[in-house]
């Protein structure tokens, strides 16, 4: 099924206007108390889009995914989720949507095929189909051997496909993801990582994370919240800035004022440990640059380009907090 | 929607060993004050046979018994009900439920349905040992099912007010406590309004299961019970919806 197609099925099962949009934020805030989670953030999540949101902790990510989700009504704003309100319509906006919260929803007294077709009757699959419906969810997130364990006895990494398996259980056109990788070894984040990108193929999937490389390597698009504030929409990559910065290292640094009297080097910012970031002139080509650098007698031994204005914005806000 | 999360619920109780403990310990109780009536009956059985219209076993034991039961589901029911909503939120298994395509009604309601199918059965068992007189004895089936009828109402009630306190509750040990101390307090609130008239004594929980003990069915015990269960299961709801 190409994607055009994939989208046509999802208007017809859908129906209702603007339907290759499945989120619709508009303006959404959630207050606790005095203290603000989520601040005036708009956004869309298209058909067969896979978007990340992005930020540190306490960014406000959990609590917008909450509020997608019709666990938590936001203080203002609206959300549409399938062409449908959650505030006027939630039964029929909850029933296009899967969830994953932060901790697998998991009942452990329960057997792993019990609790998934719990979960699909929950979700409104007919009695007549919900064993197939369950199949097919443990064999797409790799429980087909695990289906009469107990969930207490199963691993982290398994806990987190059951939360996963329960999310796409009722086949819904969009399943929200809260740090679907978080505390899990690497080996078991390199799985759930190819499970997400299967997922893809046949639903929109919003997840969120605090790790910029796992985002750029799932998303289409990224979401960068920063005390619940969207600082940045746009592809993964970013795009490149003109006049975007290196980050240099020596073994043997210069004074800062030396760096600023190389040729092409508009601004020079000292970041300690014989580290500089660079602002080179204009559209100056890094590579003269690298030469003119490596010419010199401070022994480069590190040149990466800052090249792209999501994983700027990235590093400067882990920075601002670790500051 | 609501017969899955209720037999869910209900499966849950089942399996869980603090239901089974509860279901033991209480049988155990109610033997023991069963016994006890009994023995107090046998005592004055030859007494009782000169008197006219004398009151009979079902008065004598079977009617005390379901008092007693009704007193100790007061304590029952909220160490039941603790786990279906706050012990959801506390294990964080709440959105499983909220991010479903229910209603808060359905929620509700299938978390009391479950609940108060498990008192039902706590109150089946403890009819069996009234019945189990009738190998001996003669019982008045009239009053033994209105006593019946009386603890099957006030159980609905405790059901749904320990599931309104569960759903507002953080954790299942302050619902517990939560719901324990209210139906305790509704319980004991007759002693304030006198025996007879007063508004206290009219909100008293225990002052409408006497009647039904005493065989008496009364419309406005009829109307008390369900009323309060409607009160408390809409707070419940009301919760969810606000949560």
């Amino acid at each position: 099924m190409t994607a055009g197609e994939l989208n046509s099925h999802r208007l017809t099962r859908y129906g209702g206007r603007s339907m290759s949009i499945l989120i619709e934020v508009q303006d959404i805030t959630r207050r606790y108390g005095d203290r603000c989670a989520v601040e005036g953030l708009t956004f869309r999540l298209e058909a067969g889009e896979v978007l990340g949101l992005l930020g540190v902790n306490g960014a406000g990510k959990s609590t917008t995914l909450n509020m997608l989700a019709g666990c938590l009504p936001p203080s203002a704003g609206t959300l549409r989720i399938a062409g449908h309100d959650m505030a006027r319509a939630p039964v029929a906006a909850r029933a296009a949507l899967g969830y994953l919260p932060e901790v697998p929803p998991l009942y452990s007294e329960m057997r792993v095929e019990g609790y998934l077709r719990y979960a699909a009757r929950l979700r409104r699959v007919p009695a007549a189909a919900c064993a197939s419906a369950v199949e097919r969810a443990m064999t797409l997130c790799g429980l087909v051997d695990a289906g009469g364990r107990l969930i207490a006895h199963l691993s982290k990494g398994y806990r987190q496909r059951v939360g996963i398996a329960q999310a796409i259980v009722h086949e819904p056109a969009v399943v929200i993801l809260d740090e679907p990788t978080a505390g899990l070894d690497p080996v078991q984040i390199r799985e759930i990582r190819a499970l997400i990108s299967q997922l893809g193929e046949h639903c929109s999937v919003i997840l969120s994370s605090h790790i910029l490389p796992e985002v750029q390597s799932l998303c289409d698009r990224v979401l960068i919240l920063h005390r619940g504030r969207a600082l940045f929409q746009g592809p993964p990559q970013g795009s490149p800035k003109s006049g975007a910065s290196v980050e240099v290292a020596f073994d043997r640094p210069p004074a800062a004022t030396a760096l600023e009297g190389e040729e092409g080097v508009a601004q020079v910012e000292s970041l300690g440990d014989g580290r500089f970031r660079l602002v080179p002139i204009g559209d100056q080509p890094l590579p003269d640059l690298l030469g003119r650098l490596a010419r010199q007698p401070w022994g480069l031994r590190e040149f990466s380009p800052l090249e792209d204005d999501l994983e700027q914005v990235f590093l400067e806000i882990v920075a601002g907090e670790a500051a | 929607m609501t017969g899955v999360i209720a037999s869910r619920e209900l499966g849950h109780l089942l399996r869980s060993p603090l239901a089974w403990l509860l279901l033991g310990v209480l049988q155990l109780l109610l033997a023991w004050l069963f016994l006890l009536q009994l023995e107090g009956f046998v005592t004055v059985q030859s007494r009782l046979a000169t008197l006219d219209a004398a009151p009979g076993l079902t008065d004598l034991v079977a009617a005390p018994l379901m008092g007693s039961a009704a007193t100790l589901f007061l304590l029952v029911a909220p160490m039941l009900g603790m786990g279906a909503l706050a012990g959801e939120r506390q294990g964080g298994t709440l959105p499983l439920l909220l991010a479903s395509p229910l209603t808060p009604a359905q929620i509700v309601l299938g978390k009391y349905l479950g609940l108060f199918a498990f008192l039902l059965l706590a109150t089946a068992l403890t009819l069996l040992m009234p019945l189990a007189l009738l190998a001996g004895g003669r019982l008045d089936g009239g009053k033994l099912a209105a006593a019946t009828l009386g603890l099957t109402l006030a159980s609905a009630a405790f059901a749904a007010i320990a599931l309104w306190v569960s759903s507002l509750a953080d954790t299942p040990l302050t619902a517990a406590l939560g719901g324990f101390g209210l139906l305790l307090l509704l319980w004991l609130l007759g002693l304030g309004g006198g025996t007879n008239g007063g508004v206290l004594h009219w909100l008293s929980l225990q002052s409408h299961l006497t009647p039904f003990l005493q065989g008496v069915v009364r419309l406005s015990d009829l109307v008390y019970y369900p009323a309060l269960t409607a009160a408390a299961l809409l707070l419940a709801i009301h919760r969810l919806k606000d949560l």
